[in-house]
This record gives C-alpha cells, sequence and structure tokens, in this order.
C-alpha cells in the first residue's frame, strides 16, 4: 500500500469540493461560507505540501504559509464585516444584503 | 503498510468532517468540526514530512481562527434554523457542480502525476535529508522570499487594523481619553495668576 502524490491531490480535490459545495447549499449563513471557503484554502495547502514534498522542492511549503497567512487575515476582516453587518441589519442572511448594488 | 493505514484515517476524518461542516445544522458543531478537519489535515502534512506546516495549521487554525469563529457564531443571537431555508432547494444543482468539479479535477491530478509531476526531480538547492524540515524553511524562508514574508506582515496588519476599525464602536454615553487634548493643554489655559498685595490678604471674591 503505498501512498502517492494522486492520494494526497485527491484527498485535496475532495475538500475543495465539499468548500464549493458548501458555499451553493449555504447561500444564506455567510458563517457557514466563510467556513467553506477556509475549506477551500486547506484544499489548496494540501496540495501545495504534497507537490512540495514529492517534488523535493521546500518553496511549496513557504507558499503555503502565504495562503495560511491570507486565509488567517481573511477570515478576521471577514468576521469583523458579519458582525457589523448583523449590529446594523440585525440579521446575518446575505442573499438579500443588495444596499451597495448600486 | 501503517502509513497507509494513517492516510486512510487521516483522510477519511478530513474528508468526514469537512462534509458535516457544511451539513450541520448547528453553526457551533459547523464549527467543532472545522477543528476536526484541520486537525486531521495537520496529521497529512506529518505525513507528508511538513512538520512545521502542521504544527502551524494547529496553532493558527485551530488555537486562533476557529476560536475566533466560535466567538462569532455564539456572540450573534440569529436565528440559524432559518438561514437554511432553500437548502433542500439548491442541493440538486450543488451536488451536480460538485460532481462535476470533484471528477475534473481528479483526472487532472492523475493526468499530472502520469506526467512525471512526482518524478521525484532535485531541484538544486533542495537539502540533503539530515536537514529538518523547520531549518529547510528557514534556509529560504529569510533570504530568498524575505519580501513576501515581509508583505505577508503587511497583509497581517492591514487585517488587524481593518478588523479593528470595523468593530470598534463608540458609545455616546461614555468619556473617553483625548489625547491631543491632553498634549495641548498648557499653563496659560490652565493656571491664571492673581495679582495680590503683600500683607492685605485675599477674600474669595477675588479668588473666582
Amino acid at each position: 500500500m503505498v501512498i502517492g502524490l494522486t492520494h494526497y491531490l485527491t484527498v485535496a480535490a475532495i475538500l475543495f469540493t465539499i468548500g464549493v459545495f458548501g458555499i451553493f447549499v449555504n447561500r444564506k449563513n455567510v458563517i457557514i461560507i466563510l467556513m467553506s471557503i477556509e475549506l477551500i484554502l486547506l484544499a489548496v495547502n494540501i496540495n501545495f505540501v504534497a507537490f512540495s514534498t514529492y517534488l523535493n522542492e521546500i518553496s511549496g511549503q513557504i507558499m503555503a504559509m502565504f495562503v495560511l497567512t491570507v486565509a488567517a487575515a481573511e477570515a478576521a476582516v471577514g468576521l469583523a464585516i458579519l458582525v457589523t453587518f448583523f449590529r446594523n441589519r440585525g440579521d446575518i442572511a446575505v442573499d438579500d444584503a443588495s444596499v451597495m448594488k448600486g | 503498510m501503517l502509513q497507509g493505514i494513517a492516510f486512510y484515517l487521516l483522510a477519511a476524518t478530513a474528508v468526514v468532517s469537512g462534509l458535516l461542516v457544511v451539513t450541520a445544522r448547528n453553526p457551533v458543531h459547523s464549527v467543532l468540526w472545522l477543528i476536526l478537519a484541520f486537525f486531521s489535515s495537520a496529521g497529512l502534512f506529518v505525513l507528508l514530512g511538513a512538520e512545521f506546516l502542521a504544527m502551524l495549521l494547529v496553532v493558527v487554525y485551530v488555537g486562533a481562527v476557529a476560536v475566533l469563529f466560535l466567538f462569532v457564531v455564539m456572540m450573534l443571537d440569529v436565528d440559524f434554523i432559518k438561514l437554511r431555508e432553500g437548502y433542500a432547494r439548491y442541493l440538486p444543482l450543488a451536488a451536480i457542480v460538485a460532481g462535476v468539479l470533484l471528477a475534473e479535477m481528479i483526472m487532472v491530478s492523475i493526468a499530472v502525476v502520469q506526467g512525471g509531476a512526482a518524478a521525484g526531480l532535485e531541484a538544486p538547492g533542495v537539502p540533503g535529508p539530515d536537514v529538518t524540515n523547520v531549518e529547510a524553511i528557514g534556509r529560504v524562508l529569510y533570504t530568498d522570499y524575505i519580501y513576501f514574508f515581509q508583505a505577508a506582515g503587511i497583509v497581517l496588519l492591514i487585517a488587524m487594523i481593518g478588523a479593528i476599525t470595523l468593530t470598534l464602536r463608540h458609545k455616546p454615553n461614555i468619556r473617553r481619553q483625548n489625547p491631543g487634548d491632553q498634549v495641548n493643554r498648557d499653563r496659560r489655559k490652565s493656571v491664571e495668576v492673581k495679582p495680590a498685595a503683600t500683607g492685605q490678604g485675599v477674600s474669595a471674591e477675588e479668588l473666582l
């Protein structure tokens, strides 16, 4: 039972797909949408690290670290926007948030 | 053999908990499943030999991001049942899109691997097996990738400032410190010197 690059890429693909699926089915709940985005970024990180290992090249792990940084920043700002939105509207249903549609 | 068992265990845990993140009824449970997904992915990173990134994943995601999510979910008083409206309506479309996407990505992955992606080609400057993962990262992070590292720091700083400015609220009936006023205050604005003749004393009216 040799675990190759394909195995890791498949796990990452499944996680990525679950993230996209979550965005589709939870269109109103912005908290779940943010968590789905975190799952997608996690899948990207698994891809980066798997390629980094199997190509014997450390730069993939460096890039995964930067993805992690951006994901953390995105979560912080996204949740801050969510809290502000909740204060203004008293609700977090995002599908009718069309004030800025122009 | 043991590696295979560990891989399948961790991968199955990651996938199942990821699926439960997006299908759980209670968002608090979603966050907890997300934590489990991150833990299993950290295990996968350890299997891949990226120990530093695995620990980083646990510290950053489980220690910071997931707790942040948990705080926000528990702070907001929202009817989460109402937010699940339309779940069944979007389910078929989402399943179709997800299925197509998954098939495409797995096919691309297999094609890439068969094209020789995992040939283990020796890139120049790759440290030997006697160098630990942390040391290998440390060697390049502060030399080759120093500008990326600084940029990541700026991204985090801007995110911090943004989050603070978005959520900071000035309540109207709370007195706040105003450093500008404090610094601008000087003796002429605060103290008045009244001439008082020697030996005559002062009356209360003169002082006011």
